[in-house]
């Protein structure tokens, strides 16, 4: 019997051994790879209580301001500004991006960057996620589906800042 | 028919409610009447569902563009077989055919098992009818998707082009199979935890739906991958995103299950352990389709936007705690049978094998679900990204991959000095011989040398059990080497379909690890310019720009870039990559352009191009890249499929459990293996 306790008793050291170093790595990395995920209404407040905030590398998830992407030549670096998915929100960014932009980036839809924000306060991103606000669900009341507007496309209403009844 | 279809779906939810209600009364009464009535609705409420099922596609294929689901995924141009599968294209869709999967599927158990396990069966679909009853519930009360437009359009906003290609109109169903897959075990837990029957039976009659969970899920995740790699055209497969995760962590508890059922049936242990991991994959399938479903990782806005969180938050709550008090008063009744005798033997190998799985999928869990944590613990919203993943699952992965190897070669209870010296000597020589030949090539990462020797050491395992039993049908039935070793699979498919699963598990591996070894260029080419590069083979590689082409497809505008490309001098394929504007019937044009990935691949490589766009008339933009091995990835995916497949063909269980069941437990069911038609046991 003393022997059966025995091999139990090593069993629990060895999986405790493995959930051990399981959870030892997953604290450390937490730590280690954890990064701030805001909004730039969020981003701005803390700012405003810290501007030494800006040297952490953060992610910032927002919207498209509709007709502010500027794409380079060949499309390999794109500039935008970004606002907040609260209307009440003012807060804006100027954000660059290097590098493939998604198919899905566009105007109006959220994005969600990832990056350092410079001294100019404009947003130097290294990664760049579009989602299609439309992937999976249509929130009703999108531009193109008011009455009036038959048949047409979002890529038919006029770029601009004023067509944008976002919810 | 689309409003027959509606009503139908009210009177569904109505046929729900009476199975539950009738079969927890007569399953709580033994009142045979009550039980017979439950699973007569259970057959109602099937065809109510279908009926529902059967009025969107009708809806979809009429292009009744008053139905707000039919207008917001589907145009008048779309090509038939995307109207067909834009079912699933979104949340209300994709919801009903969870119903419809879950309404068949419970359907076959109840009659596969009506007969038979009579105590179970009312609590089995009692329990399935809670989550008809839900899943019904919130498609009628928050996203229905027989939601009318105020008004009718023209034409709908046609299917998202990215959605547009085959891996994507059949992965959501796979993944579905193998989500909805979990219910059927977890109605029989609850079922054996309720009338307190909690030995093999109940194990017995879902191992076949484990399996067919397990088996979708294997497909769905690989399909998911290949969608990924193919039209995302970010270059890789797996990026650690919610919805991958979802369906790795039910995945990575079902393996998990499929190991320690084992040792239930041969040792009477884990009683426990199996009610937890049946209930866990179920309550994840849950979570996953919720995570997928309603960008709560993404935002916390659309999580308030969304009625379904609510919903989906709450059912998840009831059953946790309904299932843990469940468990609790049943503790008793699940004593083990058997100790652990020796910490080398094949149940410390599968122990150890299932704390890692679980330990990998909790590791998963929690990173996904992180930024919810945070948010709620903290107010504020912190992420972790690929390195959280990579850093924590690498090394419990390649764990993982030893006790793949190690499981096979040690024997029950206790495996003697001897024996383990006999059966790791061949094994362990492999792996190390594939290291020191990689050393030898130039190769110096240290993760992937440690996973290739480790590959090397589970195909050594599987080609040793392969020649040993075929040695042993050669000799003692006289037969050739292809007629025994196809009958050695034939007669112990459990146990060789396993082996192939390994195989293609080590496949994987192998894949994951050359993908470090993945090489990325950013190019910019005029027509007839050409860019020169070396592989991470060491071969040299041109490619010429033959210039940029523009012309029209059924529904899209395409422009195209090609590239002669030569081999070490030799010519090889013209690569081309495309953007697609598509257009509806107007020739205006919907979504943003798409872009299609050119695509050279290669048993040893993909060559892996991504057009980004023109400067000017005649320069091209370009994402080349050389990704090692990804070919490794789909084919270790299929022969996964296959070694599944071969698991649980009904045939081998026939043969196989009958003298397997009577030897473990003399006197129960053994009998009528004839029927033994799915879910059986």
């Amino acid at each position: 019997m003393a022997d059966l306790m025995n091999t139990r008793s090593k069993f629990l050291l060895g999986g405790l051994l493995i959930l051990g170093t399981a959870s030892f790595l997953a604290a450390k990395s937490t730590a280690a790879t954890a990064q701030f995920y805001l909004t730039p209404h969020e981003l701005a407040e803390r700012l405003a209580a810290d501007d030494s905030f800006r040297e952490n590398g953060m992610k910032v998830g927002g919207r498209v301001v509709p007709g502010s992407i500027v794409k380079s030549p060949g499309n390999k670096e794109v500039r935008f500004m970004m606002r907040d998915t609260m209307p009440s929100s003012t807060a804006r960014f100027a954000v660059v991006y290097k590098g493939i932009i998604p198919d899905t980036f566009t105007d109006s839809v959220d994005v969600v960057v990832e990056g350092r924000l410079d001294a100019g306060n404009t947003f130097q991103a290294t990664v760049l996620l579009a989602k299609c606000a439309s992937r999976y669900e249509n929130a009703p009341g999108k531009p193109g589906y008011g009455p009036g507007q038959q048949g047409g496309h979002p890529a038919d209403v006029p770029k601009g800042p004023s067509p944008a009844p976002q919810t | 028919m689309i409003l027959l279809g509606e009503l139908s779906l009210w009177v569904s939810l109505l046929m729900a409610i009476w199975m539950t209600t009738v079969s927890y009364a007569g399953g709580a009464t033994r009142r045979s009447e009550l039980v017979m009535s439950g699973e007569r609705a259970t057959y109602a409420t099937l065809f109510f569902v279908v009926m529902a099922s059967i009025g969107l596609w009708t809806a979809l294929f009429t292009h009744d563009f008053s139905l707000k689901f039919v207008a917001s995924y589907t145009s008048s141009n779309l090509p038939k077989v995307y109207l067909f599968s834009a079912f699933w294209a979104g949340q209300s869709g994709s919801l009903l055919f969870w119903a419809l999967i879950l309404a068949v599927f419970t359907t076959i158990a109840v009659v596969a098992n009506r007969t038979k396990n009579r105590d179970l069966m009312p609590w089995v679909t009692g329990t399935l009818g809670v989550i008809l009853v839900f899943f019904i519930g919130t498609i009628l009360f928050a996203a229905n998707p027989y939601d009318r437009m105020e008004w009718v359009p023209a034409d709908g906003r046609g299917l998202n082009p990215q959605l547009q290609n085959p891996g994507m109109a059949i992965h959501p169903p796979m993944l579905y199979l193998g989500w909805v897959g979990t219910s059927i075990p977890f109605a029989f837990a609850i079922g054996a935890l309720v009338t307190r029957r909690l030995d093999t039976e109940w194990l017995a009659a879902i191992r076949r739906w484990s399996l067919i969970s397990w088996f979708f899920l294997t497909i769905g995740l690989v399909l998911g991958m290949w969608w990924a790699y193919v039209e995302l055209g970010w270059g890789g497969y797996w990026a650690w995103d919610p919805v991958e995760n979802a369906p790795l962590t039910s995945w990575l508890c079902q393996t998990a299950f499929l190991h320690s059922i084992m040792i239930q049936e041969k040792r009477g242990m884990l009683r426990k352990w199996n009610v937890t991991l049946v209930v866990a994959a179920f309550l994840l399938s849950i979570l996953g389709t919720f995570l997928t479903r309603s960008g709560v990782i993404e935002s916390v806005h659309s999580f308030a936007q969304s009625p379904i969180g609510n919903y989906f938050s709450t059912f998840l709550i009831l059953i946790f705690v309904a299932t843990t008090i469940l468990v609790m008063t049943r503790l008793k009744d699940m004593e083990a049978k058997a100790q652990l005798e020796s910490m080398v033997s094949r149940e410390a190998a599968f122990l150890y094998n299932n704390l890692v799985l679980v330990g990998i999928a909790f590791s998963v869990l929690w990173g996904t679900l992180f930024p919810i944590i945070s948010e709620a613990v903290r107010g504020t919203k912190i992420t972790v990204g690929p390195p959280f993943f990579n850093s924590v699952n690498v090394p419990l992965g390649l764990g993982l991959l030893a006790l793949t190897g190690i499981g096979p070669l040690i024997a029950w209870r206790r495996a003697s000095v001897e024996n383990v010296r006999r059966q790791f000597m061949f094994p362990v020589a492999a792996g190390l011989v594939t290291g020191g030949i990689l050393i030898a090539l130039g190769m110096r990462a240290f993760y992937p040398i440690i996973a290739y020797i480790l590959v090397g050491f589970v195909v050594g395992t599987i080609s040793q059990e392969f020649f040993k039993g075929t040695r042993a049908r050669m000799r003692m039935y006289a037969e050739n080497v292809v007629l025994a070793s196809l009958r050695l699979v034939g007669n112990n498919r459990r146990r060789y379909g396993g082996y192939i699963v390994h195989l293609g598990v080590a496949m994987i591996f192998a894949a994951f690890a050359g993908f470090a070894f993945k090489k990325e260029f950013d190019i910019s080419l005029k027509t007839g310019e050409t860019f020169a590069a070396t592989d991470p083979f060491g071969h040299k590689w041109t490619f010429t720009s033959q210039g940029v082409s523009e012309y029209k497809r059924l529904n899209r505008y395409v422009t195209a870039v090609g590239l002669a490309v030569t081999r070490d001098g030799l010519p090889m394929q013209v690569l081309s990559s495309e953007k697609r504007q598509h257009v509806d019937s107007n020739d205006q044009p919907t979504f943003e352009p798409s872009t299609e990935v050119g695509l050279y691949e290669t048993t040893m490589q993909d060559v892996y191009l991504v057009f980004s766009g023109m400067i000017g008339p005649d320069q091209a933009e370009m994402r080349l890249s050389f990704n090692p091995l990804v070919w490794w990835v789909w084919y270790g995916g299929m022969v996964m499929a296959i070694g599944g497949l071969i698991v649980m063909w009904p045939q081998a269980e026939k043969k196989r459990q009958g003298g397997y069941v009577t030897v473990l437990t003399p006197g129960s069911e053994s009998a009528d293996p004839v029927a033994a038609g799915m879910g059986a046991r």
